[in-house]
Order: structure tokens, then C-alpha cells, then sequence
């Protein structure tokens, strides 16, 4: 019975998004309409963290709900693996429900986002519990659709409609080629359902287009490089509540799509050796050029977004490692790169969350998203900053905060990886690693350029000078992941073992006993004489050399003297004199000039005089190369091809008559 | 005796079905197209008659009345109110020229022939080898629509394929059910009227009946938008 609790728990938490979606039907003022729908939001959040937790405590099962098609019911279903994910959802929906309240005031196009982020929100739970792929795929659109309508939300701008209708595409192109991963295991098995699915023998060749077809589309809606094209454009614009649930937790469905489809109907016996290396080398690539290009962007929430893109990619080496292990027989090790894959999906969803809540603060509190005007806001936004900078720590993987868990797992699977098949393969774990260490480095770079480039120094521009903090509701929205973040980089020894249902489910073994095998004070993935990590020593640590260091510096009785931030000495300091997001990244710049491609232009006006410089002024464009080399030239064939066809569709009623005669004739010759 | 005689009968019919056919596309002067369409309904309603006889189907000679009233008497006689309203009384060049036209019509009908022939192996009806003149007369009549430059010549080539479907129905399985036979010819009556009417719009508005200029209208439009 227990079992049955934590799917009528999801199944309520459907409902509260579904009530959410259906307030504005009461006409109410915008005041109270945003009041109830952030608090039916929050219940959702909160039904959602409980099916999870109770979901992969005590078990789950299945249900068959009395809607859909007639010859065609709708399977729900709860194992480790779905509650694993509503946690996920839920952990993040419900900060983001109570920040969303705070967020709102004052927003005067309430209903469009009252009707379609409950429904996102409910695509997504259903995309998690659903157990046929007609479910699936139902609440696979409805994701995707109405998150276009969210990313559409300030239609007014042009950037907004082309980034709406971008994100349309490729959402569309992703859900065929999923839609194309069913059918292929629909043929082997002739029934959508998943259990089906599970039994069914498919042949490595038909199971190799599954897998590409599955790979392509959850990839294109997760951001990995190159299909990442829209995800920079949409994340942006969409408002950041909004970005913070698709950035934390849509990016997270679309893995938990790949998860379901690859690792759970295919199932680990099926995989063959260049999946796993495929998603290794997937991974490798999207992490390096998302945190690349993230180095320089000047929007925070652009950047934001190239992060998200790096940590797809964190999450998938993860998944790539765990796919090779279990094809060579190490399913210990593979279990514990699957632990690190969704270790790392929770704590991005916590981190990216409230780095997008940040960002909306700022936003929200200055009216800008480009950092070159900000700077200084850590004295009028203390509690923004703060968290801020706990979010900056645990994505730059710091201990003691959970991204560090994460990617030490991920080292450690990577490092522990035995011998594996033949000489490429021997040499991409470690190169992967490599540039797993590589994006860590780089993202620590670039989140100390955001935030001391967005929080400390000089105010940039008025409207920086003039910020002041936001309301509680936005403070509360996003302590919550804070704490989050801390408990999990503290508490990993007690949180492992509740995810021990997902590899027990794929793999059939369990990591639990080992994780603990001493204590829930040390962290020890295998075996102890290996490698051990704990948590609250390395806290305690912390604590005290920082303790030392404070004392050293400030001994009793000396007065702190307070001067300008980062003045040098120089008691006359300006805003302009100060390291800005383009300088402090120029030197990563010159040393990745070859992957960067960055168009340079310094212009210097010397109006009165050869020798007298009146202005000078320097312009650097870093664009995107998978949008020049693979988007534009996409782009213009089929440009040419619709031109091609529009000539064709120019000929008039006889062409046509002429068309339907020759494919008549056409038909009757090859069919009869 | 009849066992022999109405199937000859038939696939004479048949044979001159086809020669409707051949000359609704090798006529020039649309009095003589309408002529030889009014023909081509006469011949309909024989064949009816003829398969009626010869299957005992009474059901059948209520198409035939059908057929001889509406295909060779009223849709003839509202074209040619038409025709002779709009004073459009000669086809003009045609897209393709005649020999042109005809040879592709020849070659259509022996196409028409090859891909029927799996079909009549299996049939067993007496009527089967008119299956292969209603598809060629189908064809031939898509042919005329494409040929011609007047809306008019085009609807009747479009009323043509119609004809050689209802010849091709009672080919290959002794006619359709009354009812049905009864809706699709108020289809075509009420359709044949609309196009009456539409002739006239078309022509108040484009100044012509040519399909062409519609086409070069409706581009020209587009342009000034």
C-alpha cells in the first residue's frame, strides 16, 4: 500500500499544476490571481518533493488512469528512477513557486504566465510518472509547448519572437526524433507500453537507430553541443523564474528521457561500446564549450545558460562513463557513475536555480541583464550577494557544497575506471577527465568574473548605484536552495542511499553498503583504501584556517581601515578604472584565440591632431561556432530548397493538374 | 444467347466510350466538345441499360434514366447556356499542340490496359474488360484538363472523369448502390451549376475565361501587396 502513497502523491501534485493552470478562469484581480497560483504552485512543489522522497524510500507502483484513448489508456508508474526526478522537480518548484510570488509583483501579463508555467510544470511531472510512450510523448509536447509560449512571454521584443521561435523548432525536431526512438521499439515490440518495452528483444542494429534517435532528440532538448542552439537564445529572455525551472529542471527532464529510454527499456545489457563513447565524447565537448563560451558572454543570464550547457555536458561524461563500465562488465563502477550522473542532476538543478533566481533579483532590482553596467551591488543587495556567492561556490564546485560531491564522483569513477577494450578507448576516459577538470577550472574563472564583476567594485551605472534589495518572498525563494546546496555537500553519505534504487533498478547492484561502510561521516565510493571524503572535516577545516587567517590578520585592537575596492593605492578611483567582465576574460581570450575565433576591433579618433587621441574605443565579438559553421549553412539550404520550391509553386492551375496526373500515374505503376 | 451477346455489347460500348473520349480532346470548337460530352452521356446510359439486361438488375435501369437525363441532356444543355451567355465559342491554342496531345492520349490508354491486367485475372464479371477503357478514359480526361486553356473545357474534362468513374462502376461491379448513384449525381448536377455560376464571376472579374490570366491576376496582386 505504502507503494501506492508516493503515486497518488505525484498524481496530486498534477492536479495542484492543473488547478494552477485553470485560476485565471476566475477573473480574480491580478493580486489575488497571483497569490493563487504561486501558492498552488508551491503545494505542487511540495506533493511533488514527498512523492519523491516516499517513491524512493518505500518503493513504487503502477496505475492505470482512466483517461486517454479508448483502445489506448495512460500508464503511470513510480520507481526509483521517477521518484528520483520528482524529487528533482520538486526541490527546485518549490522555491521557485514562493520567489515567483515576490518576482510578480507588478507584473500586469499575469495570465499568460498563470496558465502556461503550471502547465510546463505539469508536463514535466507527467513526462516523469508516465509509463507507455503515448503518455509520454503527450506530456513530452505539452513541456515543450507550453514552454514556448514562457519563452515567447515579452513578445514585443523582436530578440524574444526569433528566440521563441527557435526554441519552437528545435523542440519539435527533438520530440520526432524521440517520437522516432519509440517507433523503432514500438516495431519490436508491437505495444507502446513500457513494460513491454522492457521484455522486448531488439536487434543491435534497430537498438543502435533507437539509441541515436533517442540520443539526438533528448540531446537537442538538453542543450548538448552542437544541437545547443536554442537553448542560449531562449533562456535569456524567458523570465527568470521561468529560466530558473527550464534551466534547472527541463534540461534535467530531457536527461531523465535519455536515462528512461536508453539505460531502462533498452536496458545496460543492450549497450554497445561507442554508445558509451559517443555520450563520453558528447559530454567531454559540451563541457568545454559551454563553459568557453560562457567565459564570454556579458549577460549574466546568457551566461548563465552556456553553464547550463557545460554541466549537461558534466552530467553525460558521467553517463558515458557508466554506459562503458557497464558494457565491460564493471557494474559496481558503473552504478557509481550513474550515482555521480544524478548526484550532479540534483545539485545543478539547486545551484542553476538559484543562480537564475540571482539573476532575477538583479534584474528585477537594476532593470539590466548586461554585466558591463553593473558592479557594487553587494552593499545595496547583501542577502542577493550572499546566496549568490554559495550558488557561485557550489557550481564552481567548492567544497564544502554539493557540486563538489558531484564531480568528485565523477573523478572518482573516471580515475578507478580499469583498463577498458581497446587503445581509443583506453585513451578517452582520461582525456574526458581531463576536460572535466579543464571545464571545473574554467568555470571557477568565470563565476569569480561574475560575481566580482556584478557585486563588488564600483557601480557601473546609475541604475547599479541606485539598486536596492528585493522583497522577502524572492529572499526566502531562494535561501531555500542554498540550504539545499549545503546539505547536500555536507550530507552526501545519507543521501547516496536513497538513490541506490536507480542502480539497483538498471544495473542490479547496490552501492549502499560501501558508501557507508564508515559512517555517515566519511564519503568512501568503493573501498576506503581508494578514497574517502568527508564532508564536515573538510567544513571544519575550513573553518579553522579561516578562523587562523582572520585572527592573524585583524588582531585585537587594530582599527580595520576602510578605503575604495580595489583602489591600488590610487585614493582617485572610477568605475572605469576597474577590471570589467570583457578585460577580466581577454587573457582566457588569447590563450583559446584559436577556438574563440574573436572578431577584434580597436578604433582609435584623432580628429584634432596625429598625435592627440580624443577617443578610442574597442569592440570584441566572440560568436557562437556551431551557429556559423553548422546553424547558417543549415539555415540556407533549406533557404535555397524553399526558394526552389516557391518557383514550383508559382506555375499555375495546369502545373498542378499536370502533378496530380503524373503522381496517379506514378502510384498505379508502382503499386499495381 | 444473351451470355455472348451483352458482354459484346458491352465492350462495344466500351470501345465507343473511348472514342468520346479521344474526340472530347481533339475537338477545338466547344460546341463540338459539348456534342460529343452529350454523346458520351448517351453512351452512359446505354451501357447501364445494356449491364441492366444483362444482370437482371433492376436497380440499374433507374441509373440508366439517370444517367440519360442528367449527363446527356441537363449538363449538356446548362453548358451550353453558357457557352453561348459568354460568347466563348472557340478553344484557343491549346498549352500542347494536337498530335502532341493525342500520342500522349495513346500512350495513357496503353498504360491503362497494362496495369489492368492483374486485376481482370481475377475478375469474374462479364463486364471486366471495360475496366481498362473507364481507367484510360480517366486518364484522358485529366489529360483535357490539363491541355486547355478555358475554365470551361476544363470543367468538362473534369466531367468527363466522372463520367468514365460511373462507366468504370458499372464496369467492375455492376453499379453502385442506388443511393449512392443518386447523391453523387445531385453532386455533379449541383456542382455543374456553381461552375455555371462561377463562370460568370470569373469572367466580370478577370475580363477573361482563361485560367492563365486568373493565375497572371492573382500574381499581379500579390506583387502590389
Amino acid at each position: 500500500m505504502s507503494g501506492f502513497l508516493s503515486l497518488d502523491l505525484a498524481l496530486a501534485a498534477c492536479i495542484t499544476a492543473l488547478l494552477a493552470a485553470l485560476t485565471p478562469i476566475l477573473r480574480t484581480s491580478t493580486h489575488v490571481l497571483r497569490s493563487m497560483f504561486c501558492l498552488l504552485l508551491v503545494a505542487t512543489g511540495l506533493l511533488a518533493m514527498l512523492s519523491g522522497l516516499t517513491g524512493l524510500i518505500a518503493g513504487g507502483g503502477a496505475m492505470l488512469l482512466p483517461l486517454g484513448l479508448p483502445w489506448l489508456p495512460m500508464h503511470v508508474r513510480m520507481d526509483a528512477l521517477s521518484a528520483f526526478f520528482l524529487l528533482t522537480i520538486g526541490s527546485l518548484l518549490f522555491p521557485v513557486a514562493i520567489y515567483s510570488q515576490g518576482y510578480l509583483r507588478g507584473e500586469s501579463q499575469l495570465t499568460v504566465l498563470a496558465i502556461f508555467m503550471p502547465l510546463f510544470v505539469l508536463g514535466m511531472l507527467g513526462i516523469v510518472i508516465s509509463d507507455d510512450a503515448f503518455t509520454f510523448m503527450l506530456f513530452w509536447e505539452l513541456m515543450s509547448i507550453s514552454s514556448y509560449f514562457l519563452v515567447a512571454f515579452k513578445h514585443e521584443n523582436q530578440e524574444n519572437r526569433k528566440a521563441a521561435f527557435i526554441y519552437l523548432l528545435m523542440a519539435h525536431m527533438a520530440g520526432l526524433l524521440i517520437l522516432g526512438s519509440f517507433a523503432v521499439l514500438y516495431a519490436a515490440c508491437g505495444s507502446f507500453e513500457f513494460s513491454v518495452m522492457r521484455e522486448a528483444f531488439v536487434s543491435p542494429v534497430w537498438a543502435s537507430a533507437a539509441f541515436l534517435l533517442a540520443g539526438f532528440g533528448f540531446g537537442t532538448k538538453a542543450g548538448v553541443v552542437p544541437l545547443h542552439g536554442w537553448l542560449p537564445e531562449a533562456h535569456p529572455v524567458a523570465p527568470s523564474n521561468v529560466s530558473a525551472l527550464m534551466s534547472g529542471v527541463m534540461l534535467k527532464v530531457a536527461i531523465f528521457g535519455f536515462i528512461r529510454v536508453v539505460w531502462d527499456l533498452m536496458g545496460a545489457g543492450d549497450f554497445q561500446w561507442w554508445w558509451g563513447a559517443l555520450v563520453l565524447a558528447a559530454g567531454s565537448c559540451s563541457a568545454v564549450t559551454g563553459v568557453l563560451l560562457a567565459l564570454q558572454q556579458h549577460d549574466l543570464k546568457r551566461l548563465l545558460a552556456y553553464h547550463s550547457i557545460e554541466n549537461i555536458g558534466i552530467i553525460l561524461i558521467a553517463l558515458g562513463l557508466a554506459m562503458l563500465l557497464a558494457h565491460y562488465g564493471h557494474p559496481m563502477l558503473a552504478a557509481l557513475g550513474l550515482i555521480a550522473a544524478l548526484y550532479h542532476t540534483i545539485n545543478h538543478a539547486l545551484f542553476k536555480g538559484l543562480l537564475f533566481m540571482g539573476a532575477g533579483a538583479v534584474l528585477h532590482s537594476t532593470g539590466m541583464r548586461g554585466m558591463e553596467s553593473m558592479g557594487g551591488l553587494i552593499h545595496r543587495m547583501p542577502w542577493t550577494a550572499a546566496l549568490f556567492l554559495v550558488a557561485c561556490m557550489s557550481i564552481s564546485a567548492l567544497p564544502p557544497f554539493n557540486g563538489f560531491v558531484s564531480e568528485w564522483l565523477i573523478f572518482q569513477t573516471a580515475l578507478m575506471a580499469p583498463q577498458l577494450g581497446g587503445a581509443l578507448l583506453t585513451a578517452i576516459v582520461p582525456f574526458s577527465a581531463a576536460m572535466l577538470a579543464l571545464a571545473g577550472a574554467l568555470a571557477a574563472a568565470c563565476f569569480v568574473k561574475v560575481f566580482g564583476v556584478v557585486f563588488l567594485g564600483h557601480a557601473r551605472s546609475k541604475e547599479a548605484s541606485d539598486a536596492h534589495e528585493v522583497n522577502d518572498w524572492m529572499k526566502v525563494g531562494m535561501a531555500i536552495p542554498a540550504v539545499f546546496c549545503l546539505l547536500l555537500g555536507i550530507l552526501p553519505v545519507l543521501f547516496i542511499p536513497l538513490m541506490d534504487g536507480v542502480p539497483q533498478m538498471m544495473l542490479q547492484v547496490s552501492l549502499a553498503d560501501s558508501v557507508h561502510a564508515h559512517g555517515w561521516l566519511w564519503l568512501t565510493p568503493v573501498d576506503v583504501s581508494h578514497s574517502s571524503y568527508s564532508a564536515s572535516v573538510a567544513l571544519l577545516g575550513m573553518l579553522m584556517l579561516g578562523g587562523v587567517a582572520f585572527w592573524l590578520l585583524h588582531p585585537k585592537g587594530t582599527n580595520v581601515r576602510r578605503s575604495v575596492a580595489w583602489s591600488c593605492g590610487n585614493p582617485h578611483t572610477h568605475a572605469r578604472m576597474q577590471y570589467n567582465a570583457t578585460s577580466f576574460s581577454q587573457p582566457l581570450r588569447r590563450i583559446f584565440a584559436g577556438i574563440y575565433r574573436a572578431e577584434e576591433h580597436v578604433r582609435i579618433e584623432r580628429n584634432r591632431h596625429k598625435l592627440l587621441t580624443d577617443h578610442v574605443s574597442y569592440v570584441v565579438h566572440v560568436g557562437d561556432m556551431a551557429v556559423k559553421y553548422i546553424y547558417q549553412p543549415v539555415d540556407r539550404f533549406i533557404l535555397f530548397i524553399a526558394k526552389f520550391i516557391q518557383h514550383e509553386h508559382e506555375r499555375g492551375l495546369h502545373a498542378y493538374l499536370a502533378y496530380t496526373l503524373l503522381t496517379i500515374i506514378f502510384l498505379l505503376a508502382v503499386y499495381i | 444467347m444473351s451470355d455472348t451477346l451483352v458482354p459484346q455489347l458491352v465492350d462495344g460500348l466500351a470501345a465507343l466510350m473511348l472514342l468520346t473520349s479521344f474526340a472530347l480532346l481533339a475537338q477545338h470548337r466547344l460546341l463540338s466538345v459539348l456534342n460529343w460530352f452529350a454523346a458520351q452521356g448517351f453512351l452512359l446510359a446505354t451501357t447501364a441499360a445494356v449491364v441492366a439486361y444483362g444482370t437482371n438488375n433492376h436497380e440499374l435501369y433507374i441509373s440508366a434514366l439517370m444517367a440519360l437525363l442528367l449527363k446527356g441532356l441537363l449538363l449538356p444543355w446548362l453548358l451550353w447556356r453558357v457557352i453561348r451567355q459568354l460568347h466563348v465559342h472557340r478553344e484557343v491554342e491549346p498549352l500542347m499542340n494536337r498530335t502532341m496531345t493525342m500520342l500522349i492520349a495513346l500512350a495513357l490508354t496503353l498504360f491503362s490496359f497494362h496495369i489492368i491486367q492483374p486485376i481482370e485475372k481475377i475478375s469474374h464479371l462479364m463486364t471486366r474488360d471495360s475496366m481498362a477503357i473507364a481507367m484510360a478514359c480517366v486518364l484522358l480526361g485529366m489529360l483535357m484538363m490539363i491541355t486547355r486553356r478555358k475554365a470551361i473545357t476544363q470543367v468538362i474534362g473534369f466531367l468527363a472523369v466522372e463520367n468514365s468513374l460511373f462507366f468504370a462502376a458499372i464496369g467492375s461491379t455492376n453499379g453502385m448502390p442506388l443511393v449512392v448513384e443518386i447523391g453523387i449525381a445531385f453532386d455533379v448536377l449541383i456542382a455543374a451549376l456553381i461552375f455555371g455560376l462561377f463562370f460568370f464571376q470569373i469572367r466580370d472579374t478577370f475580363d477573361s475565361l482563361e485560367v492563365d490570366a486568373m493565375h497572371a491576376h492573382l500574381i499581379h496582386k500579390d506583387d502590389d501587396e
